[in-house]
């Protein structure tokens, strides 16, 4: 049995926290209670070990070096890039390419695709609820090049409105969708909106950042031709992310930033790209990065993803329920009421408590959430709100997390007594 | 670590609670100016109304923000209103002087050195603008208790473009 499955599909949660170094860590006597992994999740103990051993033995340059360990970095980097390929259902490592992060992954695909392959006039269509990271890449890409932007609106519930999905996708180049919303936490129905956009001509696009840290990934069942994601929210390190593209789409597209790895061979006068992924990686990797998203992907592996997932939809529908039944109407829940359309993410106002207030009083027992507009604006405004709270779970997080999270509001209303 | 007291001590409560000069001014004559926290999303949206003598005559305060920089907003439209655009923009200079004691250096236990306090300023009383002090024991609050002197700096920095131009 793998450590941290008790049985069947069911995560122990206390063997999983004692595999996270940072959940030790006592704040002025409370004990770290975090509840940010939508923003970044925190590390086991596997990824720090194989980081370290990585630079304390295996350490050089990848792609250069004939010695020892040039050789043994050289396979353990491009190693990952299979395991990366297998854990997202991806048919061949060569579609796999590293990235800073999903922003970065988002702003390839933008700049390369989106600048030889989308004429003026054509459309891009997005959603209500991206991130800033799949809407700002667009955004410029339309003062650029003149492409329309258009958009699925979101109804109150948190969900995409797709009765018009057809003439949307009228003209529509790329769609460029979230898996699941870091706000709202809905999953949404990508296999459905990639089957018409790709009878539509378009091709898909899929913001993962949310969802591959949380749930089996199959870019084929999903249907989508890129797919970015990184690896800070999946237990992996910060400085490396993945974009997951078609490899015929991949060859076609011109590369994105210039320098050594992405060529073929170089002249003072010109420049013959380096093969797919390659083309895209421009300079040093993150190769002690890669290092450790393979340990992660390992580590979520083994706990399983149905397992991982299984237990962050029964801890939301605890964590709904709890809040409903101790604090009724004096919280405001964003996004869909039923758990299994949703991912672990809970995003809610307080009374008329600011969520930078509610934040500051849940530190105060070493409870951490976010606070703030989430790199949503326009989805702010779409609700009326400036601000939310937002607690989010990954597979460190129980029953006594959302214990302490709604113990702080209980707080924090007696400090505002409003 | 510095705790919650520090921050929401009751004079910043009850001006959170009980805004002062809340509202908005007919515009013009009143200068109109947002500020944003783009952090956070907090705006907060200023009324001045600036008579020929160079005196704020009225001041109003409108959007949306936490504690700190709802609180912080409503002491500063008592703090100036009458006061002429010189006095302001002493106030604003000693309070921002108050809030960047973070960049001199917090000891060890993040505690601000006692002896800080809003830098004097001859004629002005200061008394409950000393309660945002707390806040440099908290760093990314910093910028909620500015919010409202930045943007009425950038009120009369405006309205002296205004009258450049004239």
């Amino acid at each position: 049995m793998a450590p941290g499955v008790a049985d069947g599909m069911k995560l122990d949660v206390a063997r999983v926290k004692k595999d996270f170094p940072i959940l030790d860590r006592e704040l002025d006597g409370h004990r770290l209670v975090f509840l940010d992994s939508a923003a970044s999740s925190q590390k086991p103990r596997a990824v720090l070990d194989a980081m370290d051993h990585y630079y304390a033995t295996t350490h050089a340059n990848v792609h250069r070096g004939v010695y020892t360990i040039a050789e043994e970095a050289t396979a353990a980097y491009e190693g990952v890039r299979g395991q990366v390929a297998r854990f997202i259902g991806a048919p061949s490592p060569r579609g796999v390419v590293f990235t800073k992060n999903a922003t970065e992954a988002i702003n390839l695909v933008a700049h390369s695709y989106g600048r030889g392959r989308l004429a003026p006039g054509k459309a891009v269509l997005l959603t209500e609820m991206e991130h800033h990271a799949n809407l700002v890449p667009w955004l410029m890409l339309r003062e650029e090049r003149g492409v329309e932007l258009r958009f699925l609106p979101v109804d109150d519930d948190g969900r995409l409105v797709l009765d018009d999905l057809d003439r949307q996708l009228e003209g529509v180049g790329l769609v460029a969708v979230t898996a699941m919303s870091n706000v709202l936490g809905t999953l949404n129905p990508v296999a459905r909106i990639a089957a018409a956009a790709h009878a539509a001509g378009a091709v898909v696009l899929v913001d993962a950042a949310q969802s591959v840290p949380h749930a089996v990934t199959d870019v084929e069942a999903l249907g989508c031709d890129f797919l970015a994601f990184s690896a800070h929210k999946m237990c992996g390190p910060t400085g490396i992310g993945v974009l997951w593209g078609r490899e015929e789409l991949l060859e076609a597209m011109p590369a994105f930033l210039g320098g050594g790895e992405m060529i073929r061979d170089v002249r003072l006068d010109r420049w013959i790209p380096n093969d797919i992924p390659w083309k895209f990686e421009a300079g040093t990797p993150p190769i002690a990065e890669a290092i450790g998203l393979g340990a992660a992907i390992e580590y979520l592996t083994e706990l399983g993803m149905d397992a991982v997932r299984e237990h962050e939809r029964a801890l939301t529908a605890h964590a709904l329920s709890t809040l409903a039944d101790r604090h009724g109407d004096d919280v405001r829940v964003f996004g869909p009421p039923d758990p299994g359309e949703r991912g672990g993410v809970v995003s809610f106002t307080y009374r008329d408590i600011h969520p930078h207030d509610l934040s500051q009083v849940l530190d105060s027992s070493g409870v951490c959430i976010r606070a703030g507009h989430h790199c949503a604006k326009p989805l702010m405004r779409r609700y009326g709100v400036g601000a939310t709270a937002r607690a989010s779970f990954y597979v460190y997080n129980d029953e006594a997390d959302v214990q302490a999270l709604s113990d702080g509001l209980v707080a924090a209303a007696e400090i505002f007594a409003v | 670590m510095a705790g919650l007291e520090d921050l929401y001590r009751e004079i910043i409560l009850d001006h959170y609670r009980s805004p002062r000069n809340r509202g908005e001014l007919p515009s013009p004559p009143a200068r109109r100016v947002e500020g944003f926290n783009p952090l956070c999303g907090d705006e907060v949206v200023l009324y001045v109304d600036i008579d020929p003598s160079g005196r704020v005559a009225d001041i109003k305060v409108a959007g949306q923000g936490c504690s700190i920089s709802q609180s912080s907003a409503s002491m500063m439209t008592a703090a100036v209103k009458g006061r002429t655009e010189a006095e302001a923009r002493d106030l604003i200079r000693a309070f921002k002087a108050m809030m960047s004691i973070h960049e001199r250096g917090l000891d060890a236990n993040g505690d601000a050195p006692d002896d800080v306090s809003m830098p004097a300023v001859a004629g002005l009383d200061l008394g409950e603008l000393e309660a945002l002090r707390g806040v440099v024991k908290f760093p990314v609050r910093i910028k909620c208790a500015t919010l409202s002197w930045n943007t009425l700096a950038q009120a009369f920095d405006e309205a002296g473009a205004g009258a450049a131009a004239d």
